[in-house]
């Protein structure tokens, strides 16, 4: 299973990120900062191995899954067990 | 002058695009299908605005794969006239025949007024009939029309004169609050680099009568006409197409 992780770019205005983040210092917790809020995407890929998986994932994210204009991203690869390592 | 109107799945000013075009303008314009690539003799295509393919993922990421998108990305690279309103300025972003993007806006709502905009460069085949400076009154109605671009290259858009709309208030000042969506730098509509590919937030087909409210709207049409009648070899298209009708 991979897990791809999208996130407004630092530095790039995130109109939702503060308004989490002044509800949050409303609602009195401290030392809350830089909130971003971004998507989490969950998929199933069936690869040969770890490195071509993550090929694929960073194709994916750089044609559709991300702008790269506005968004960065990270992912993780969970290999199934007994699957390909 | 022959116009090519695309129309997505979501898309849901495709007609009144076309009602502006044709009833309005006198123009020859017809609906173009997401699913086809062919887009004729067309001399402007318009993506009009919507929530084409619901929007999913990212405004305009869905629609920017449609087939008719390959057609529309190699006419636009061969300088022919493409006119993206809203989700349509949303799916040139996401194509890259425009830069920058754009996101939620700064109050997180979804917003419908009418709105002040500066034309900020009237040399343009999109802004020609307009004086240069001059504010239009036009509608706006999106959730993400906060347009973003990195520094550098928001400089250099500006410097080529690429930033065609700002947002103002109605004498043509610059203010916070008649920022609708908080763009940045105020920006309303920018054009590419070679001034043949034109996106914009507001709705320039819902301002073309005064029933509605106001026809300033009619002067971003009436430009393309200028520009397209002015351009000699687009002339000569325009002229034997006449003949022939």
């Amino acid at each position: 299973m991979v897990k791809v992780f999208v996130t407004p770019r630092k530095g790039i205005l995130d109109p939702q990120g503060r308004a989490v983040e002044q509800s949050l210092k409303s609602l009195g917790f401290g030392g809350v900062g830089a909130v971003r809020v971004g998507r989490y995407i969950v998929l199933e890929l069936d690869a040969p191995n770890i490195d071509q998986a993550s090929e694929s994932i960073r194709r994916m994210c750089d044609q559709l899954l991300t702008n790269p204009n506005i968004e960065d991203y990270t992912f993780e690869i969970e290999p199934e067990e007994g699957g390909p390592r | 002058m022959k116009w090519g109107v695309v129309r997505f799945p979501g898309s849901l000013d495709d007609a009144d695009a076309l009602w502006a075009l044709s009833q309005v303008m006198g123009q020859e314009a017809r609906a173009l299908w997401h699913k086809d690539e062919d887009l004729g003799d067309v001399q402007c295509v318009v993506l009009p605005g919507g929530f084409s393919y619901g929007d999913y993922l990212r405004c305009g990421a869905i629609a920017r794969f449609a087939p008719i998108m390959k057609s529309v990305v190699r006419f636009a690279n061969e300088g022919g006239l493409v006119l993206g309103i809203c989700n349509g300025f949303q799916i040139l972003c996401e194509a890259h025949l425009l830069p920058g993007a754009l996101m939620r806006n700064r109050s997180l709502s979804f917003i419908c007024e009418r709105v002040n905009v500066r034309v900020e460069n009237s040399a343009t085949p999109f802004t020609c009939a307009a004086r240069q400076g001059e504010v239009l009154r036009l509608p706006i109605k999106h959730g993400e029309g906060l347009y973003v671009a990195p520094a550098d290259e928001l400089r250099a858009m500006e410097e080529r004169g690429q930033v065609l709309l700002r947002y103002t208030d109605g004498a043509g000042r610059e203010r916070d609050d008649a920022n609708p969506n908080g763009s940045t730098r105020a920006i309303a509509g920018v054009a590419n680099e070679t001034f043949n590919v034109f996106g914009l937030m507001p709705h320039p087909e819902h301002a073309i009568e005064a029933a509605l409210g106001g026809e300033d709207g009619l002067k971003i049409f009436r430009s393309i006409v200028m520009s397209v009648e002015r351009t000699p070899a687009m002339a000569s298209t325009a002229a034997s197409s006449r003949s022939l009708a």
